[in-house]
């Protein structure tokens, strides 16, 4: 490598970690991602003039396809199925990650066909290039299947079988066991072909038992994964670009991997084996005779015209109604007669780490009223209605004291603080933990049966009369 | 162990923390363009694919080279639009009611 290309390799690199910097303030985020883009643009037009590029066709069409599915994909894309296009993004770069890998291989062997390996690799090169396929086609196998779940094309309830665990542990000894008889003996390309076949499985087994409420935490992992495959992949050609980029997307998707756990109160092996979701039995509510109060959006808009103050607890169920419009509205309203509006929002409404602020600023929704659930959770004693749309195990107060619920310990907004509840649901059905919520039975709750949509536009127009 | 090997291991070592030290102080309410915009950075393998593709000896090398273009490439060129597209809408201001909505 030139020293000319070394050096923009820098350059790209300090532009990647300032724009990650500038992600911290949504005021100059936009910016960041235009100083992380420019950085690869450098990255790619040096490495377009490296000496080793001896033809250009495939590299152009390459890139020019490309270009045109990544534009139609950033462009087309609904909001609310982000989840799903960085899962299918993640998926391509471990996959790219892999494919390079290979290539690499091919390149070292000293023979295209690979029938005699007259190669000379260091150790640490075999190593990196296993970890490299391994982990680069767990990651966009992995993520496909994330991303069909999601998508709806696949189940997303967890599909569970016998011994899940013990056979994913087997694949993955399997493949290392073939990765070390391979890093023994280069010349056997073979292995790495079964290695890359093993980690298919393994995409596939390790996640269709995990279920939909879930993805967030599987969406991450396959964006660390996919960062730690680009990093092996940098090991492979001695690449220090790589190296770092990978390296810092790896440990942005353990961090938000771990956000993601603490805010469901489970640890990354649960959330990954466990199966939650599955075993929902219907009939298990009906047992529980108790009655709730129904009100009408009339009896809602009575209440409301006469708070003070008001904070809207929004979950997933707001965007599958598509109500978040109305929803911004509605607290435009009620912002116009003076009252105190904000959201509060728990970092797993959504589908994906920080999925329902990017739904709210779509609909509108000015960041500042956006508030974290730590910033906000010791308001809800001073505020006078707490409207909860289309949540549920997220304000369970079964996760404060039932110890043998599954929800017990996870962090949730303390709506019940607040001097009325307004929760707006389509049924009493409990949520993804199979918790039933008392909060609909507290007395200071008004349960407003519906559609979230419609019910959001009904109270806009008793708002504005 | 090589020097160049030992330096790459540093520069692991040292990515690792700058990146805990930058992503940790990302808030939560533009998580979903951080993981969308580090996705598209992770899509820097698109260097290592170009020179596999354009290296122009064995038949097997630049297919897999070209397929890996193609899938790098859409993960950069995606991941960064539809990070920009979300980050546009996050407005401190109320807006104007989009009128062509």
């Amino acid at each position: 490598m030139s020293a000319v290309a070394a050096l923009s390799y820098l350059v790209a690199s300090v532009l990647f970690m300032s724009g990650l910097k500038m992600l911290s303030s949504p005021k100059t985020a936009r910016k960041g991602n235009i100083s992380a883009s420019l950085g690869m643009l450098i990255a790619i037009v040096v490495t377009l003039t490296d000496e080793k590029i001896l033809d250009y066709t495939f590299i152009l069409a390459g890139l020019l396809t490309g270009s045109a599915v990544g534009v139609w994909f950033a462009l087309r894309v609904q909001m609310t199925a982000m989840p799903q296009l960085v899962g299918v993004l993640n998926g391509f770069g471990g996959g790219a990650s892999a494919l390079v890998a290979f290539a690499e291989y091919i390149r070292i062997s000293g023979d295209a066909s690979l029938s005699v390996w007259t190669g000379d690799a260091p150790l640490d090169v075999l190593i990196t290039l296993v970890l490299s396929i391994l982990i680069g086609t767990v990651t966009i196998v992995g993520s496909m299947i994330a991303s069909a779940k999601l998508h709806g094309v696949m189940r997303s309830a967890p599909i569970l079988y016998p011994f899940q665990k013990q056979t994913n542990a087997a694949i993955l000894v399997a493949a290392i066991v073939l990765g070390v008889l391979f890093v023994f003996d280069p010349s056997r390309w073979y292995l790495l072909v079964i290695i890359a076949g093993l980690a298919a499985i393994l995409g596939v087994t390790s996640v269709i038992p995990i279920g939909g409420a879930d993805m967030p935490v599987v969406i991450s992992l396959m964006n660390s994964y996919s960062g730690l495959a680009g990093a092996m992949t940098g090991f492979v050609l001695s690449n220090n670009v790589l190296i770092i980029s990978g390296t810092l997307v790896g440990t942005s998707g353990i961090i938000l991997t771990n956000i993601m756990c603490k805010a469901m109160n489970r640890s990354l092996a649960n959330v990954l084996f466990a199966g939650v979701g599955a075993e929902y039995d219907p009939s298990v509510q009906a047992v529980e005779q108790r009655t709730v109060i129904r009100y009408t959006p009339e009896d809602a808009a009575t209440i409301l015209e006469s708070a003070q103050s008001v904070i809207i607890v929004p979950g997933y169920g707001l965007a599958v109604a598509q109500a978040q419009h109305a929803l911004q509205e509605l607290v435009n309203i009620l912002t116009a007669k003076g009252m105190l509006v904000r959201y509060a929002i728990h970092p797993v409404a959504g589908r994906m780490p920080g999925h329902m602020n990017v739904l709210l600023a779509e609909a509108n929704a000015p960041y500042d009223i956006l508030m974290e659930m730590d910033q906000i959770n010791d308001d809800f004693q001073n505020t006078d209605v707490a409207l909860v749309i289309g949540a549920n195990d997220v304000v369970n107060p079964a996760a404060r004291y039932k110890k043998d619920s599954p929800l017990y310990g996870m962090p949730i907004l303390n709506v019940d603080h607040a001097r009325t509840v307004m929760v707006c649901k389509r049924s009493l059905n409990p949520g993804f933990a199979g918790e039933d919520n008392e909060l609909f039975y507290n007395e200071k709750t008004m349960m407003v049966f519906g559609d979230a949509k419609e019910t959001v536009t009904k109270l806009v127009q008793l708002m504005k009369s | 162990m090589t020097e160049g090997l030992m330096i790459s291991i540093y520069i692991f070592v040292l990515a690792a923390f700058v990146g805990v030290e930058v992503i940790s102080k990302v808030p939560p309410l533009l998580h979903t363009p951080l993981m969308s915009g580090s996705n598209a950075i992770s899509g820097i393998t698109l260097v290592g694919s170009l020179i596999a593709a354009g290296e122009g000896h064995g038949g097997l090398s630049v297919i897999l080279g070209f397929i890996a273009v193609v899938l790098a490439t859409v993960n950069v060129v995606g991941g960064f639009l539809v990070t920009d597209r979300m980050l546009k809408m996050f407005k401190k201001e109320p807006q104007k009611k989009d009128q062509r909505a």
